[in-house]
């Protein structure tokens, strides 16, 4: 019995008037949408994914792309991708993979927060006349500072501090790891932080020699498949992460499938050609929070103390007692990841339906942290669905010290949200190994767009926090006074803290 | 150059790494450490492809965790995930190892003279000339080469009637082989791992694995490379390829 297809997800037409058969449609489709025959663009409309590469190089405007051209019954519950899915599974009893964060529509929060700003009273600053401090230092905080004073009244500070990262605004690239992206995208954000002034996260896959000279600005990451991890990765990086989970699939692993370990990422990550890099779920080595302990002090004995190390962790129910346990380890920073972070391929289920969102998260974190008196024991990095300057000021006043981003780095190197990237075809050279498609990407050019990036969300973040009459990030993180409840229910302004507008 | 000996009585493990890293830094060859008694961290990340290093005690967890290079032989037993992430270098030890020896260890060799365990050598792997060894003398406890990617693991089970008595022994598997003494109940496999038949040239291309481990510890080599052994690999090199469908 057939079940036959389901409709196209999108249809393409080109405009025959406009196309002036420049072929340009054809050369960029590495989904194979476009064909030549008899001297005619043929068009297979199922193949598309809505990656925009053949809209983007068009010089006539000519190709129109439309999503759903068929419709089904519509029902509030039965929603498209709830049938289609159902008939996935009925035809091969599998676990459906998807690509990109969450992809159902749960309110957002930062969407229901608003921004403060001066009036009248305490005027504003202008970020044109007046210094905006925007330095984070993210590490441990002495609890207190002691000085010496010599017989020449010179004053020495006595404290031993703990290695700081220092960040000249507070935004780093998160961790997307050479395998998942191509070297050529990796290359380009690595340059871009050292641009910026800021870091960026290796992911899980090792070091590739061409990110070697922006090494400084890099966070090395070791998660449980411990691949690429040796003694000079680990001296590497300016910092150390220790993965054990990710917003967009916690408590689950990491998989890259065998065709994505191509000669280079084989020699990066160190495990042979073609075989699959399986990340269990747990670090077999951390069983418990005393185990996560003994792993942090294990990599600061490895790297003789003179590197922060930090804890990702998936956004979940028990996150800030989570949170609370690992500030009282050795770490440095704990790194909180929101559900609706961003992921090469992961089970929609675990992608659509486990975790929490970043909001809610950072801020029982910061709170947790507050009430036990061991805020100051570690930093506070927010990531997973932060899409702009405004997301990234609120993340700040619930209390996170900075924040990763990921797929807003991607876009900015031309990614459009497709959630293909697990096929390793994308047409934007991102999340693939295809030279051909790698060489799409200049590192110089992708670098300048990342770059730009993050200088327009500082300096957005800048004119936000001047109109708030605020000069100093630390005025703003963790201020939910600055922070407004615009719809949200008593229960969750409760976690947030903060009040409703007009209040 | 004299070995240098310390006494690590009483000491925490920061300052005995320290002295360990600028003797070997100064080019001292030999360190002898005496009184461990439960110090982490022991040789983590230590190069040196010439030092030895031997130990009198009972070190504590992660024993030369990412050590590249150096020799450590332990007079004692061992704790939790000695030799995790060993990139190089080899580690001896005169009694059993804890939980986890071996973890996703990527080259070298860690012989242990007695037991081992649960998870013994989980997520090993190689690449290259990389190819890291785990060899016990004794027994293993359940989930033996776990996740292996690569690399041997293999269990001679000296005195015992049957090598290896606990499950789940290479439960996704998906590179290496475990290598052990005997016959291996099938349903002790976890899942993803298959018995393959042992042959002449398997036995061959381990000889030097097994008399080396017995030379480490003063064993007759003998009968070890004249018995049967059951040899354990991966079903597929994809053990999760069938698991999924796309979108």
């Amino acid at each position: 019995m057939s079940l036959g297809s389901v409709p196209l997800k999108y249809k393409i037409s080109i405009d025959r008037d406009q196309c002036m058969k420049c072929m340009r449609c054809v050369d960029n489709c590495s989904y194979g949408v476009y064909r030549i025959e008899d001297d005619k663009i043929i068009i297979d409309s199922r193949k598309c994914t809505a990656c925009h590469r053949c809209i983007s190089m068009c010089p006539r405007d000519a190709i129109t792309l439309q999503e759903r051209p068929v419709d089904y019954r519509s029902h509030p519950l039965w929603t498209v991708e709830a049938r289609e899915d159902v008939i996935n599974q009925a035809r091969t009893g599998k676990i459906i993979l998807a690509g990109m964060g969450n992809a159902v529509d749960y309110p957002i929060i930062f969407d229901r927060l608003v921004l403060d700003a001066c009036q009248v009273t305490n005027p504003s600053i202008d970020p044109l006349r007046e210094p905006m401090e925007l330095r984070t230092y993210l590490g441990k905080k002495p609890s207190k500072i002691e000085f010496t004073r010599d017989d020449k009244g010179d004053i020495d500070l006595k404290t031993e501090l703990t290695p700081n990262l220092k960040l000249d605004t507070p935004l780093m690239i998160g961790h997307m790891s050479y395998g998942a992206i191509s070297l050529n995208a990796q290359l380009s954000i690595a340059k871009a932080a050292k641009k910026s002034g800021t870091f960026m996260g290796t992911g899980e896959g090792g070091m590739h020699e061409a990110i070697y000279p922006y090494q400084d600005h890099s966070i090395v990451q070791i998660a449980s498949g411990r691949f690429g991890v040796n003694i000079d990765y680990l001296e590497r990086g300016a910092a150390i992460e220790i993965k054990v989970g990710q917003g967009a699939k916690p408590g689950i692993g990491g998989h890259l499938p065998g065709e994505k370990v191509c000669t280079d990422v084989s020699c990066t990550r160190m495990i042979p050609l073609g075989s699959d890099a399986i990340s269990p779920a747990p670090h077999h080595d951390i069983y418990s929070i005393e185990d996560l302990a003994q792993l942090v002090r294990s990599l600061k004995e490895a790297t003789e103390w003179k590197k922060p190390v930090f804890v990702k962790i998936a956004a979940v129910h028990n996150v800030a007692a989570i949170a609370a346990g690992i500030a009282r380890s050795d770490a440095d920073a704990v790194v909180i990841d929101g559900f609706k972070g961003g992921t090469g391929a992961a089970p929609k289920v675990f992608r659509d339906s486990v975790g929490m969102p970043i909001e809610a998260a950072v801020a029982a974190v910061d709170q947790k942290l507050n009430d036990q008196g061991i805020r100051n024991e570690v930093s506070v990095i927010a990531s997973g669905g932060i899409r702009n300057s405004g997301d990234l000021a609120k993340s700040i006043a619930l209390g996170a010290d900075a924040v990763y981003i990921g797929t807003a780095s991607l876009i900015a190197l031309g990614c459009r949200v497709c959630g293909n990237c697990y096929r390793g075809l994308c047409p934007w050279g991102i999340a693939t190994q295809r030279e051909d498609l790698v060489d799409r990407i200049d590192p110089e050019v992708g670098s300048e767009h990342v770059a730009n990036l993050i200088q327009g969300w500082t300096l957005e973040l800048s004119e936000l926090m001047g109109a708030a009459g605020l000069n100093s990030i630390e005025s703003l993180r963790g201020n939910r006074s600055r922070l407004r409840s615009y719809m949200l229910d008593e229960g969750l302004m409760d976690v947030l803290q903060v009040d409703s507008v007009g209040a | 150059m004299e070995p240098l000996v310390i006494d690590a009585k009483g000491m925490h493990y920061t300052p005995l790494n320290k002295k360990i890293r600028s003797a070997v830094a100064l080019g001292v060859k030999e360190i002898v450490i005496n009184n461990v008694r439960g110090q982490r961290f022991i040789a983590n990340g230590l190069r040196g492809h010439d030092v030895k290093i031997t130990i009198n005690g009972v070190p504590g967890g992660d024993l030369c965790m990412f050590m590249s290079g150096p020799e450590c032989v332990v007079y004692g037993n061992t704790d939790h995930a000695s030799g995790n992430t060993m990139d190089s270098g080899t580690l001896v030890i005169h009694g059993s190892g804890g939980d986890a020896v071996a973890h996703s260890m990527r080259g070298g060799k860690v012989f242990v003279r007695d037991n081992i365990g649960y998870r013994g050598g989980i997520h090993m792997k190689q690449y290259g000339l990389k190819r890291p060894i785990l060899a016990v003398g004794g027994t293993s406890h359940s989930f033996l080469g776990e996740y292996m990617a690569g690399g041997i693991v293999l269990v001679l089970g000296i005195g015992r009637e049957v090598s290896v008595q606990d499950r789940g022994i290479g439960s996704g598997i998906h590179g290496g082989e475990i290598v052990i003494r005997g016959d291996v109940d099938e349903k002790l496999l976890g899942v993803g791992a298959k018995k393959v038949d042992f042959t002449e040239e398997d036995l061959e291309r381990l000889s030097p694995v097994i008399k080396e481990f017995c030379e480490k510890f003063d064993i007759d080599p003998t009968p070890f490379l004249d018995t049967n052994y059951s040899r354990i690999v991966p079903a597929s090199s994809r053990p999760f390829a069938g698991k999924y469908t796309w979108e």
